[in-house]
């Protein structure tokens, strides 16, 4: 669940206009959004709004039910964890092997390591690369690291999955198994938001979709309580 | 049995945030170990310091002489001579361990150097001699023995005390600024050891500051990132310390061997065999473990207060 009401973004040590402005918006719990708009309109600040790398300067932020602005680190940390990220440069830890990387959630998580052997070891398998658990990121394909960060987006079964350009780097049938993946969570019940630039996946994956365009919403943030509205297409077709 | 628990444990030596390398592992160490050579010398000096005073304290300036010139004279006081009623004021004094009044044969020993084996026979006009032992810390207290003064004037006019109080009270001030300047050292010496953790901390953490973002991404606790740095710091800082300390301990076992003829009499020479045992104070084997383990606990709360510090900038 994701509410968003008069919400500003002003990076700090910058003055001027805000990088977001007054974002009204509410997706449920198990909805799928696209995040549209041109280059520079804000679709990478708000996503960094929605994992928590940044707070808003201004308005209030609703995010699977705790009010961000009124959390403390130690709540931020938990939610954190209920969040998973894809992002656009896959940001995984080099001196860490793929295995490791994908482990790190659960570890931060403080699963019992018997535990995370066997999650992490099934979900390599689920996204084929089993035989490269054991291989550092700067060794494997583009490809391959996008798998590795999604695996490790994944494994701790987020309840919001946000993905900032998962397509960027990709050629279609790689980006179209990668959409595969992220209906399957949908279905789940996980919340997914995707930033993107790809029309034609879009057109091939009807959905309801945030426009931005300079910082503000031009579409489908809905009334604040809009999401609520059956005609607003919680899942994605097709 | 060990299997099943072992896959409970994190792996050995597990590094999240790449630390290994982040981290300086040879220059902390080194500085640290540095840093603990300094205090241990230090800790030694205020050791050493107040040994140095305790002995004094206890050996020469807890002795004063009191001389009575024409003893056999009458004193005021009807029937009694001027050596008897000095004894009884110094037999009323509670600042006196003992006293001694010296036969007429020790006192022609003392003599026998400067007058030559016929002294005696001289009968020259010698002073009564009392040696006299001041109970513990009256020395220091120069109010007890002005009184005493006072008194044996008035009982034997022209007795004299001979005071070596103000001396020790001067040698005591002198131990205690020793002791001072020794702590103020290893304050020093700890400030700048806790300065020398923080800067490789926040090397540390300017170096991993991609990896340190990712992980609080991904929901880790301050309190998880402070202590993975506070383990590896702990770690460097506690192998510093210790290799500063076994360093010290040869050069504190030679000082030590040095100043044992003047604290233990019966020790004459650094050739005996129970002057290596004694040579260090047994405070020092306590004090040497203790700051390698202060520097431990240093690195550690360092780095913690550093970390913790620094995360505060991410939201
Ligand atoms: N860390 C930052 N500090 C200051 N300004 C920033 C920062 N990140 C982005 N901006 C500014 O915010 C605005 C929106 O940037 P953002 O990255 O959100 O756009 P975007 O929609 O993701 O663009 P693109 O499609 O090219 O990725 C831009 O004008 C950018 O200069
Ligand atoms: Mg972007």
């Amino acid at each position: 669940m994701i509410r968003m009401q008069a919400v500003g973004l002003r990076y700090p040590g910058r003055d001027g206009p805000e990088v977001l402005r007054d974002l009204d918006a509410f997706v449920p719990a198990g909805g799928f959004r696209w995040l549209l708009g041109p280059s520079g309109a804000g679709k990478t600040s708000l996503l960094r709004l929605l994992y928590l790398a940044v707070r808003p300067s201004r308005g209030r932020l609703d995010l699977l039910g705790t009010e961000i602005g009124a959390a403390d680190r130690a709540a931020l940390a938990l939610l954190r964890r209920r969040i998973g990220v894809v992002f656009q440069d896959f940001r995984l830890l080099d001196h860490l092997t793929a295995f490791d990387n994908v482990a790190l959630p659960l570890r931060i998580a403080g699963r019992p390591e018997g535990q995370i052997r066997a999650d992490v070891t099934e979900m390599l398998r689920w996204v084929g690369l089993h035989s490269r658990r054991n291989v550092h990121p700067p060794a494997l394909s583009g490809g391959e690291q996008q798998r590795v960060a999604i695996a490790r987006a994944v494994i701790n079964r987020p309840s919001l999955l946000l993905a900032d350009e998962p397509t960027g780097n990709l050629d279609d049938a790689q980006a179209e198994r990668l959409m595969q993946l992220l209906k399957e969570l949908n279905r789940l019940g996980t919340t997914v938001v995707v930033a993107t630039h790809n029309a034609a996946l879009v057109a091939r994956h009807p959905a309801p979709a945030l426009e931005l365009e300079a910082g503000q919403l031009v579409a489908g943030g809905g009334a604040a309580d809009g999401g609520r509205r059956a005609d607003r297409g919680q899942r994605v077709d097709g | 049995m060990a299997e099943p628990r072992r896959r409970w444990l994190r792996p050995r030596g597990a590094d999240d945030l790449g630390l290994r390398r982040a981290l300086a592992d040879r220059a902390l160490p080194l500085l640290v170990a540095s840093m603990t050579f300094l205090a241990a010398l230090s800790a030694a000096g205020f050791v050493a310091a107040s040994a140095i005073a305790r002995h004094w304290q206890e050996g020469a300036a807890a002795s004063l002489t009191v001389l009575v010139p024409r003893p056999g004279e009458p004193a005021a006081e009807p029937g009694r001579t001027r050596r008897d009623a000095a004894l009884a004021v110094l037999g009323g004094s509670p600042a006196l361990a003992e006293f001694r009044a010296l036969a007429d044969t020790e006192l022609a020993d003392l003599l026998r150097p400067w007058l030559g084996a016929d002294a005696e026979r001289m009968s020259l006009p010698l002073p009564a001699v009392i040696a006299v032992r001041l109970a513990h810390g009256a020395g220091e207290r120069g109010a007890d023995l002005d009184a005493l003064a006072a008194r044996l004037e008035a009982a034997a006019p022209g007795a004299l005390l001979e005071r070596q109080d103000v001396w020790a009270r001067r040698l005591a001030v002198l131990a205690r600024s020793l002791q001072a300047c020794a702590g103020v050292v290893l304050l020093l010496v700890g400030a700048v050891a806790a300065a020398l953790v923080a800067v490789a901390t926040r090397a540390g953490l300017a170096a991993r500051r991609e990896a340190i973002e990712i992980v609080h991404l991904l929901g880790a606790t301050d309190a998880y990132i402070a202590a993975g740095f506070a383990r590896r710091v702990t770690w460097l800082a506690g192998l510093g310390g210790t290799a500063g300390a076994i360093t010290a301990l040869p050069i504190l076992l030679a000082l030590g061997l040095l100043a044992l003829p003047f604290l233990r009499r019966d020790i004459a020479a650094a050739s005996d065999p129970a002057a290596l045992a004694g040579a260090v104070p047994p405070l020092l084997w306590l004090v040497l473990p203790a700051l390698a383990a202060a520097a431990a606990a240093i690195g550690w709360l360092t780095a913690q207060a550093t970390v913790r510090a620094w995360l505060r900038g991410l939201p």
